[in-house]
């Protein structure tokens, strides 16, 4: 079937009260940016739906962009025809033709708002479920719970027919639940915690801590992939702030306590995320902790951890095991990025037996024993790095002469 | 000089010899170094990743890798595949008319414990796709198809054959494509292609540089151990200058090819016009292109009862550089393979010569290879061996 529109419905949430017509307007902005490149694609838009007259252009391709889009919670593809009954007879049998899987069952659905029409709804799917039935031997009719449902609606601008309800990425338009800093550390879990929080609508800037020269150049490079990204599925550049971290660690690792460090570093990065989130009025940290899944992320590491800051932590994978995540970063496509083989900031000084059960106080009176620790951390925050990204890869080479190579 | 062998490699654009110039002087590192220089030398090769993607339409940087050229393409994928299933089943396809380089290799295959069929083509010297279809068993984990055929032009029904393996899970489809970018459309996902070999000296890029198309989930079995570059599949360090060259030549070539393959058919009509008026000589292959058999820049005819070298050297006293069959085996006295497998008699098939030509060529030196042609069959007339 070569569908002529594409109906887009939102999840019911997202029309609800006072917020409906900011999530509208949102819909209609990301739907807006996602068809852009297609010019011929008409938008129009009604109650809690949005429908995209496609005038000739490529279903699967738009059809592929509007999956990635938060807040669409599905979406059908259908033929406009005009309103004779030979015609929807005929669209009626093409539609059912173009499943993907034929079905056992179905049922006509009808609903006629344009009056005029001649056969009223119940002579309709008499007259259009048994032109399919004599179409497709083997098929039955279920009323009750039929695997298709056949949608026929009369309109007086002419019918619409379809069938196929492709579900799309859900939950809320991106950035209609405020704002939050997302801890991107490169590797499978951060980049999928980021996607579930900007899912749940929750715009994110990204914080990435570097330790040139214990890091190398490609893991920040990697980071830069990854929220690129990322951005695909926000539909507008993100922000990631490349936080040198260098110092710090060195310090920290000439503490007396080794098993420590992790959970030391975790808390200065919490700092370092608190105070940056400030200056961007965030008001969430989210990170890709789960629970049990490293030293640092035991209950007892987490509390210790967590006592630096006074924001909310958000952790959405915290109960996922680690097959579902890896599901999900490669539904995502950040697995391949995550998986790259560069070392992040804390395998350098990862200790042979890491605590999973870090002592508060002692922690604290490591953090107290080094005289500068603040001034470094607020040196960290003000020399943070920000870069904002788009999913588009400009030419990774610079000149002007590296382009004329190609 | 009039070269008429860009079957057998094409002259290099300018633009691509000062790319290898400056890539080379400049990016000398070697892009796995983990400094800085070795760093900006590995961006480059991912640069020319993407331009490559994004030529070939409808394909990811990440599905392509470098390697030498069309030959060790087709032996990485044919072999490394074949290797890689052959838990599926040991049954491979491919057809008489392929390329050395995929025909040696099955062959090689078959030594190894695997079945190998090789199906027949027409007059034409193209594939029956039914033929195909009654070849494949449940132990069928590859097929190897090439696109078009280095001797004689002709153009193998890839779509169809795609098609039809496009339900069948557990068969890989290779097409060997050396001879049809630039030449012919090219479109890997509608025509369902698993794995895609390509070689820059073909479309006017460097020697030594080539591409093999690895679609997301296909698995191959590496030919050679001793490095991660390639994602495994092709270890060595890599020819930077040379594939940043490549990128460019393959996309220069795929974004002129509509305009060229119009013009080279035009060449084509008025070579079979001055062919069909020599009556000693014999056309290789489909007399008419509009049927989508017929690659529009190579032209196959024998002189059959005359040494083909003899031609040869006479057109190359008068500055006309052709071929007899394909470059690779012309040193050989064998009569062509792909000539028999067309039902070419022996003489007929000892006999072809291959006239194959690029953008530098118009009607005017067309018109020159016609009138030397004439010249060279009036001179060897007397000189035919009469069986």
């Amino acid at each position: 079937m070569n569908p002529d529109m594409i109906l887009i419905r939102f999840g019911e949430y997202t029309i609800k009260g006072k917020n409906r017509g900011m999530f509208e307007k949102r819909m209609l902005q990301q739907v807006k940016r996602a068809v852009a490149s297609y010019t011929s694609v008409h938008i129009r838009q009604t109650f809690g739906r949005i429908y995209l007259e496609l005038n000739g252009e490529p279903y699967a391709e738009i059809a592929a962009r509007l999956k990635d889009i938060f807040g669409i919670a599905s979406f059908s593809p259908i033929r406009k025809i005009t309103s004779e009954l030979e015609e929807i007879r005929r669209t009626a049998v093409e539609v059912m033709q173009s499943l993907p899987k034929q079905p056992a069952t179905f049922k006509v659905a009808v609903k006629r708002v344009d009056k005029q029409f001649p056969h009223d709804t119940q002579e309709l799917n008499h007259l259009v479920g048994g032109h399919v039935l004599h179409a497709f031997p083997g098929l039955k009719v279920n009323v009750r719970e039929p695997e298709v449902e056949l949608r026929i609606e009369i309109q007086p601008e002419g019918t619409y027919v379809f069938s196929e309800v492709v579900p799309a990425a859900g939950g809320y338009p991106y950035g209609t639940n405020g704002k939050a800093v997302l801890l991107l550390s490169g590797g499978i879990d951060s980049p999928v915690a980021g996607y579930m929080a900007m899912r749940q609508g929750l715009e994110l800037e990204a914080i990435h801590f570097h330790s040139y020269p214990f890091t190398s150049e490609k893991a920040k490079e990697k980071v830069i992939d990854l929220v690129r990204r990322l951005s695909h599925y926000s539909g507008v550049p993100i922000k990631l702030h490349l936080v040198s971290f260098t110092e710090i660690q060195t310090a920290l690792a000439q503490t007396e306590h080794n098993s420590l460090i992790i959970t030391l570093m975790r808390r200065s990065m919490l700092r370092i995320a608190t105070q940056l989130a400030e200056k961007v009025n965030a008001l969430g940290i989210v990170s890709g902790d789960s629970l049990g899944q490293v030293a640092s992320q035991t209950l007892s590491s987490m509390n210790v951890i967590g006592r630096t800051t006074d924001l909310p932590l958000l952790r959405p994978l915290l109960t996922m095991d680690k097959n579902e995540i890896i599901r999900i970063a490669r539904q995502i496509d950040t697995f391949e990025t995550s998986i790259l083989p560069y070392e992040d900031c804390c395998t350098l000084f990862v200790p042979k037996s890491p605590s999973t059960n870090p002592n508060l106080a002692i922690a604290m009176q490591c953090e107290d024993s080094i005289v500068n620790l603040n001034e470094m951390i607020a040196e960290a925050v003000a020399t943070t790095e920000v870069m904002k990204l788009s999913p588009e890869k400009p030419s990774v080479a610079q000149t002007t002469e590296e382009d004329h190579w190609f | 000089m009039y070269y008429f062998d860009h079957a057998a490699s094409t002259p290099p654009h300018d633009e691509v010899i000062r790319t290898i110039a400056e890539v080379m002087a400049k990016h000398y590192a070697n892009p796995s170094s983990l400094h800085r220089s070795g760093h900006e030398a590995g961006n480059l090769l991912e640069r020319a990743r993407s331009v490559i993607a994004s030529a070939f339409r409808g394909t990811e940087p990440r599905e392509w890798r470098f390697t030498s050229g069309g030959t060790e393409s087709n032996n990485i994928a044919i072999t490394g595949a074949a290797r890689a299933y052959s838990k599926r089943g040991k049954h491979i396809i491919t057809t008489a008319v392929e390329h050395p380089s995929v025909y040696d290799t099955c062959l090689a295959l078959e030594r190894e414990g695997f079945s190998v069929t090789i199906l027949p083509v027409d007059s034409e010297g193209v594939v029956q796709v039914e033929a195909l279809e009654q070849a494949l068993t449940d132990e069928t984990i590859l097929v190897s198809v090439m696109h078009v055929n280095n001797e004689t032009g002709a153009v193998q029904p890839i779509r169809e054959i795609g098609s039809l393996l496009k339900h069948r899970r557990s068969t890989v489809f290779h097409v060997d494509g050396v001879q049809s970018v630039g030449k012919v459309p090219i479109d890997l996902q509608g025509c369902g292609i698993d794995l895609f070999s390509a070689s820059a000296h073909k479309v006017n890029g460097p020697r030594g540089a080539g591409l093999l198309y690895v679609r997301e989930g296909i698995v191959l079995e590496p030919l050679y151990h001793g490095g991660s570059q390639e994602r495994g599949q092709r270890p060595g360090t890599e020819n930077v200058a040379g594939i940043v060259a490549a990128a460019k030549a393959f996309r220069m070539a795929i974004e002129s090819q509509p305009e060229r393959t119009e013009r080279m058919y035009a060449l084509r009509e008025q070579l079979l016009a001055c062919i069909a008026e020599i009556p000693e000589l014999i056309m290789n292959g489909s007399m008419d292109h509009t049927a989508g058999s017929a690659a529009p820049n190579i032209v196959n005819f024998s002189y059959p009862g005359m040494k083909p070298e003899v031609i040869v050297h006479m057109l190359e006293q008068h500055r006309i550089l052709a071929s007899t069959k394909s470059a690779c085996s012309s040193k050989s006295d064998d009569p062509s393979r792909v000539l028999l497998a067309m039902g070419a008699s022996r003489e007929r098939a000892s006999s072809g010569i291959r006239i194959s030509f690029g953008d530098e060529h118009g009607a005017t030196e067309l018109e020159w290879l016609c009138q030397m042609l004439r010249m060279v069959v009036q001179k060897l007339k007397p000189l035919e061996r009469k069986e």
